[in-house]
């Protein structure tokens, strides 16, 4: 340190670059490099055992298209999604609007909401498999009591994808409401009392007071469950494995079995591609649609 | 008649007592100040009114109806808050019409009312736009617009200047009470800033503790306060408060002999001082003046003002007695000078604080 006057605030200097160089390292290392990597298998016919067998184009591709299965998981896995983010975003906000006070009762119904989404997946589709269980499952003696037929959720082709919907938002819908919670909690108050003060009822003040000043949390929820709900597995594939009849099969799951069991890494990379854009799309989708009405 | 009227008002939060038994009546058309020190329950007081806070005992009537008892919106009252409290998602227009349209006002006349607001407060090309478009000067504005455009029977002010620069606020004050000479609307106004309330009010009410400590003019506040709160709080420099070593009459009045020296002949009766009272002298800067004879006292401090100058003596039992000057006196610390209070415009405290009068 010489002359510490020089390096002021706007120099560029190499001590500058090592404050970052962490970050950049684990970046480029984990998430860069494989993407890029993931890109290049995407054309290749790779295979484990085989190894690499030279660049074939769009053939992975090609091959995408024309699989009935893989076809199939696109269509429920957008579903899926269809079925979550909704229930994430009205939910989650439902809850938080519930909970948002001092008391003490909300502050443990807080706690255990969140504190599902502590368990691991294996636990949750544990309980739920239980749950679900046909006769004699916690639903069906719900259903019994209300004299409704007993469902057998897990194995029927229409209710198995819901179920798992059911499990997911059961299991996750802590962070979205800590979410709108934060959210909530940047209103000033003054907002609220002006509101009274202009005769606004509480569903007036609702639309036109909470969700407009809530908008980004709104936008912010919608684009993370659907990203992470885009990468449904877990669930699926110990509740109902795909089945039946690959009505629940995810996206996850085909890249899965298609690179770690059958071991054609170029086609599971290929795959991988179409989720990846799915969700690009989905998402700036919401960040445009979040955009445009502000 | 009384337009507001508060009768027995009590406030507690937990187990602090912030208002206690208190009442006021504040007459149609006035421009009634709380002023008081920060905690004082004046701000608490406000918010009863408009029914942001509950009343714990007591009842609040505005003109003839008691108003305690019903929602915010319908107490025939408009607020403009601290922080102006301006929705931030809608512009300038939708935020004065909001409380309009909430009550069903047809949408011809909310034009009208909010053309006639903008008007008055110059505000017109600012419609369109959102508030974080605006600046301070012109979100107070835009709140106090929003206020008018209720037409309520009584405003509430909290504080409304304490976020505005300090050309702004003066400039503010003036446009406040200009306002209040046209629309002759009860208003209430909340402050700690003794300046705000000298050159607004019609009348002040003085708050300490979560009570009225005197409710006056601005003028009679100032040259007759009731107690030494009111003496102290109000006038800057303020007040010189000065121990009495012992009294003796002089024309049925008392003369009160000073510890540094010096005998300052009041207005007090003699009669109205009980025997063997502690008293506080207490007198403003502008009524101590330096002269040939008088009480020794020598210059501790000089604060010059431009238009006047402040000067600090310490008199010989070391207490200070600020005085003023013109602003372009020659005076240096550590001069010698000697000081005369001027005796009819003296005030005399007792050991309670509370002012003697004839």
């Amino acid at each position: 340190m010489a002359e510490p006057a020089q390096a002021g605030i706007g120099q560029p200097s190499l001590a500058n670059a090592l404050f970052v160089a962490p970050y950049m390292v684990l970046v480029t290392g984990l998430l860069f490099a494989p993407l890029a990597l993931g890109i290049w298998l995407a054309f290749q016919d790779y295979d484990m055992l085989g190894g690499w067998a030279g660049g074939v184009g769009l053939e992975n591709f090609q091959n995408l298209w024309d699989d009935r299965i893989f076809r199939g998981t696109v269509r429920n896995t957008i579903k899926f999604v269809l079925m979550t983010t909704p229930a994430f975003v009205i939910l989650g906000l439902f809850l938080a609007l519930a909970l948002n006070n001092s008391l003490r009762r909300s502050a443990i119904l807080r706690t255990i909401f969140f504190g599902s989404s502590v368990l691991s997946v294996t636990i949750v589709t544990l309980i739920w498999r239980l749950i679900y269980l046909p006769d004699r499952g916690l639903l069906a003696d719900i259903l019994a009591l209300v004299s409704l037929p007993g469902v057998d959720m897990v194995n029927s082709q229409i209710w198995a994808l819901p179920a798992i919907a059911i499990v997911t938002v059961w299991w996750i819908i802590g962070l979205p409401m800590t979410l709108f919670l934060a959210g909530l909690q940047q209103i000033p108050a003054e907002l609220y009392e002006a509101a009274a003060l202009d005769n606004a009822s509480r569903w007036r003040t609702l639309i036109s007071i909470t969700l407009p000043s809530i908008r980004r949390t709104i936008v912010v929820v919608a684009v993370i469950e659907v990203i992470l709900q885009f990468q449904l597995f877990g669930q699926a594939l110990l509740i109902t494995g795909g089945g039946p009849d690959n009505t629940t099969r995810p996206m996850v799951q085909f890249i899965y079995e298609a690179g770690f069991r059958d071991l054609q890494l170029g086609f599971a990379a290929a795959a991988s591609q179409v989720l990846f854009v799915l969700m690009l799309i989905a998402a700036l989708g919401q960040f445009w649609a979040g955009r445009r009405r502000a | 008649m009384a337009e507001l009227s508060l009768r027995g008002v009590s406030k507690q939060f937990g187990q602090v007592e912030v208002i206690r038994d208190l009442s006021l009546d504040v007459p149609s058309g006035e421009f009634a100040v709380f002023l008081g020190p920060s905690g004082c329950g004046k701000s608490t007081l406000l918010r009863m009114i408009a029914g942001l806070e509950s009343v714990g005992a007591g009842e609040i009537h505005l003109g003839g109806t008691r108003i305690d008892t019903i929602a915010p919106g319908d107490r025939g009252v408009a607020m403009v808050f601290q922080h102006y409290a301006l929705y931030p998602h809608m512009t300038v227009r939708e935020n004065m019409a909001f409380g309009l349209r909430n009550i069903g006002t047809p949408p011809a006349e909310i034009d009208r009312k909010i053309a006639d607001a903008a008007d008055m407060l110059e505000i017109g090309e600012l419609l369109a736009r959102k508030p974080t478009q605006l600046s301070g000067g012109q979100r107070q504005r835009v709140a106090i617009g929003r206020a008018i455009v209720k037409q309520p029977r009584a405003f509430l002010f909290d504080e409304p200047l304490s976020n505005l620069d300090a050309a702004l606020r003066s400039r503010t004050r003036i446009e406040l009470a200009r306002l209040h000479q046209r629309m002759r609307s009860t208003m209430i106004f909340v402050t700690h800033d003794q300046v705000e309330a000298m050159t607004m009010a019609t009348r002040i009410v003085v708050m300490n503790h979560g009570r009225i400590e005197q409710v006056g003019t601005p003028m009679e506040i100032y040259q007759q306060p009731r107690t030494r709160f009111v003496a102290a709080f109000i006038g800057a420099p303020a007040m010189n408060f000065l121990p009495v070593a012992s009294i003796d009459s002089e024309d049925g009045r008392v003369a009160a002999l000073l510890p540094g020296g010096g005998r300052v002949v009041t207005r007090v009766p003699i009669a109205a001082v009980p025997a063997g009272a502690t008293l506080t002298l207490g007198v403003r800067a502008e009524h101590v003046h330096p002269g040939s004879t008088g009480m020794a006292a020598r210059v501790d401090v000089i604060e010059r003002l431009g238009e006047r100058t402040l000067i600090y003596a310490k008199l010989a039992d070391d207490s200070i007695v600020v005085y003023d000057e013109p602003g372009d006196v020659q005076v240096a610390v550590g001069e010698h000078v000697a000081l005369t209070i001027e005796g009819p415009a003296a005030h005399l405290f007792d050991a309670q604080g509370l002012a003697l009068h004839g």
